[in-house]
């Protein structure tokens, strides 16, 4: 049940990555080029997420489980730590090169586009060098768990 | 600044938004998570029991979603333009960025803000920061 909401939920999310211009990283650099000829569409994609995530997240913060009985996970982490920041700014350094991010790099590479199987294959590695990195990097403080975002 | 008004598209974009809002709304009320992509491609990297299938699940979905549009006839298949060393460089960047960061555009830009959450709010204006500088580096500052 879990996998079938998550398949319905990817297709969504997909769709609307699609609908709103995100997989098209040549709106994405238009977007992200200000001193160009600037495309604010993509201000509307956030506009329009955070609006209906928001009215979401408030009832979700006021509910235990989920529809399936499961605790909702929420992150814990508050710190604005020197990870956060960095991670950030790597982050957006590539995101602005290829004008790609995680989601739509995967429906580009739906869309069978030659250079998504690659820019996926980079960020897997890119992950995994993370994981790498975690695990020998100097005292890193333990995270009681993994919590995105 | 000139405002692109021939690729300026307020309602496809907001449509879109209002789309992946309601795939956020279904996941943390029905399944109890956070839509972040690049917390769902990393966290199925670790092959943990019973908490990869759901991800694979989902994954699975965004590699459907072009086949989905295509058989409505709605599908408008994107170009990347970027050259092979840029496209690795760039997905390196953007996996460790996005884990070290802890969340992505959909993670932070997204969800965190929808959240009112302070880190996602830093992350979100950092990671579009760090996005316009690159974008006015490569194409007004390199010969």
């Amino acid at each position: 049940m879990r996998n079938i909401l998550s398949l319905a939920v990817g297709l969504l999310f997909g769709v609307g990555l699609c609908v709103s211009g995100m997989s098209n990283p040549n709106k994405v650099l238009g977007f992200l080029d200000l001193a160009g000829a600037w495309d604010p569409s993509l201000a509307f994609v956030m506009g329009g997420a955070v609006i209906i995530g928001f009215l979401a997240f408030g009832l979700a913060k006021r509910r235990q489980r989920d529809l399936l009985g499961a605790p909702i996970e929420l992150p814990q982490q508050s710190a604005i730590d020197p990870a956060l920041v960095y991670g950030s700014l790597v982050f957006g350094m590539g995101w602005g090169l290829a004008g790609i991010c995680p989601g739509p790099a995967i429906v580009d590479v739906g869309f069978f586009e030659p250079g998504a199987f690659v820019f996926v294959a980079a960020m897997t590695v890119g992950m995994i060098i993370h994981k790498f990195a975690d695990l020998r990097g100097p005292a890193q403080p333990q995270r009681p768990i993994e919590q995105d975002a | 600044m000139t405002i692109d008004w021939a690729h300026f598209t307020p309602w496809s974009a907001l449509s879109g938004g209002l789309l992946i809002g309601l795939a956020a709304t279904a996941l943390i009320l029905g399944a109890g998570r956070i839509l972040g992509a690049a917390g769902i491609v990393g966290g199925a990297l670790a092959l943990k029991s019973g908490d990869t299938g759901w991800r694979l699940a989902l994954i699975a979905g965004l590699l459907l979603a072009p086949t989905l549009l295509w058989l409505i006839g709605a599908a408008d298949r994107p170009r990347i333009a970027a050259s092979w060393p840029t496209l690795i460089a760039a997905g390196l960047l953007v996996g460790f960025g996005a884990r070290l960061a802890s969340g992505c555009t959909s993670g932070h830009g997204v969800c965190g803000l929808a959240r009112l959450s302070p880190r996602s709010l830093v992350a979100t204006a950092l990671f579009m920061l760090a996005g316009f500088a690159t974008v006015f580096f490569v194409r007004h500052l390199s010969v």
